[in-house]
């Protein structure tokens, strides 16, 4: 079973997104993306200062068995990606919700976040799934 | 689980690069009972495979020895690559890929209908790889007596029967190791036993990475029907010595030998990345192919590739990666053989 934080929002592709206190969100992949995929090993992340769509591919992540778009939740700028991960792709594995996050992004003014699942929505949606 | 050639199969255990390491560090195995198994019997055996194989049976004198080789079509296409073992004269056991076995079974009969032999196969066997450094001590701990002591005895690239088992020095990981065929109901207890004496399960997945360092080919990606050896760099498995054995595709490769045909070589990624299947190869600018097999290496920490190419020279060319060219050094393969890498890495 993998683990799906209460406070975190997600996307049906995957994604999950935190907002931060300064109003920016931070994003990664899910748990069960991560175990889906395998070992990591390479992360593409955005530049920050990068403007960026909702559903827009904005980040690669690639294991030893395939490689995968990340979706922007949210239209914004990139503030900041996640460099350290070009040496620790591992840590998406490791630490999905923690130091595997890929990127932030200041959502543009007037973006709400009301289109995210929550873990619950999320929790189901996996399980349909899986059938 | 993946569908591998109608079997349920497993990518990995648990960390497919934890399964890559501990084969080329320590020992791991795998459930390989999906290749399939055929005996060849009777007076015409050996003719019947000195016509089908582009490889020479005939240079198998001593019982036991193995040999590497494609089965061609009449336009030297590859059906299948496959091992073929001699076992007493008139007796040989060849091991197919599973995805091929039907069409190469009806192959082999069409080809056979001339010859004096019988061909069976054995759907009552399971086969299981063990590959490593400490393979071989770690399985024999894990062999029947009998067995045990046949593996023991055993020169690299040969096999032999052991009773109802059979045991054999060979394996697709680049790594010395055995392949064990033995009745399907005991391999339940063999696995247990083997995994009781330290050896590590390993899946799919990391017997593909284990095979590109290897510089191995796969079928179906690597070569197939529409390729030809000498495309697909296993000129060194055709034998073209004695002249007139008029093997299956032999007027194809000759007239294709000495051209400027493509090639398969390897490449190895200069910058972060990773090499996939089908991914364009330029050099000098100009289109030259594509990657057959890309991937990861684990043990190089370095993207990987075979790739078919036109027109190559000098030792650089560029692959198109989502749209960005990303400059690769071509290598010779292997890049990896007993656990120590054999090509240049060029650091980032």
């Amino acid at each position: 079973m993998s683990e799906i934080p209460e406070d975190l929002k997600y996307t049906k592709t995957h994604e999950w997104v935190r907002t931060n206190d300064d109003g920016t969100v931070t994003v990664g992949i899910s748990d069960a993306a991560q175990d889906q995929m395998g070992d990591m090993v390479y992360v593409e992340v955005p530049e920050a200062g990068r403007a960026v769509q909702a559903g827009e591919a904005c980040a690669v992540v690639e294991s030893v068995k395939s490689a995968s778009d990340v979706y922007a939740p949210v239209s914004g700028e990139v503030v900041e990606g996640n460099t350290a991960l070009a040496d620790h792709p591992e840590w998406v594995n490791r630490e999905p919700y923690g130091t595997g996050w890929l990127l932030r992004i200041r959502p543009d003014a007037g973006v709400a976040l009301d289109h995210l699942l929550e873990a619950s929505a999320y929790t189901e949606f996996l399980a349909a799934g899986e059938h | 689980m993946v569908d591998f050639g109608g079997w349920d199969m497993p990518l990995h255990y648990g960390s497919q690069i934890e399964e890559h390491h501990r084969v080329r560090r320590d020992a791991g195995m795998f459930d390989v009972s999906h290749m399939a198994v055929l005996d060849f019997e009777g007076a015409g055996a050996q003719a019947l495979l000195r016509r089908l194989l582009a490889n020479d049976v005939a240079r198998l004198r001593e019982p036991g020895k193995a040999l590497y080789s494609c089965m061609l079509n009449a336009h030297g296409g590859v059906i299948d690559d496959l091992i073929v073992y001699f076992l007493t004269d008139g007796r040989f056991r060849m091991i197919v890929n599973a995805a091929t076995r039907d069409k190469d079974r009806a192959w082999i009969e069409r080809q056979a209908e001339d010859f004096d032999v019988r061909v069976r196969e054995r759907a009552d066997t399971a086969m299981i790889a063990v590959q490593g450094p400490q393979a071989r001590e770690r399985a024999l701990q894990a062999l029947p007596p009998p067995a045990a002591r046949a593996a023991e005895a055993l020169a690299s690239f040969h096999g032999a029967p052991a009773g109802d088992w059979f045991v054999a020095r060979t394996g697709y990981t680049g790594e010395d190791g055995l392949e064990v065929i033995l009745p399907a109901g005991e391999a339940p207890a063999f696995w247990d036993a083997l995994r009781a004496a330290g050896v590590a399960p390993c899946g799919l997945g990391a017997r593909d990475t284990l095979r590109l360092e290897a510089g191995l080919n796969l079928y179906g990606a690597d070569m197939d029907e529409s390729t030809t050896p000498l495309e697909s760099g296993l000129a060194w498995t055709v034998a073209w010595d004695p002249p007139e054995r008029a093997f299956i595709g032999r007027e194809t490769l000759e007239a294709q030998r000495g051209t400027d045909h493509a090639r398969l070589v390897g490449l190895v990624l200069k910058e972060k990345g990773v090499l996939r299947n089908h991914q364009k190869v330029r050099v000098g600018g100009v289109a030259a192919g594509e990657i057959t097999s890309g991937g990861y290496s684990p043990t190089l920490a370095r993207a990987i590739a075979l790739a078919r190419l036109s027109g190559v020279g000098g030792d650089s060319c560029r692959v198109e990666i989502r749209g960005k060219l990303v400059p690769a050094r071509t290598v010779k393969p292997p890049f990896v053989r007993h656990g120590k890498p054999c090509v240049t890495i060029d650091p980032i």
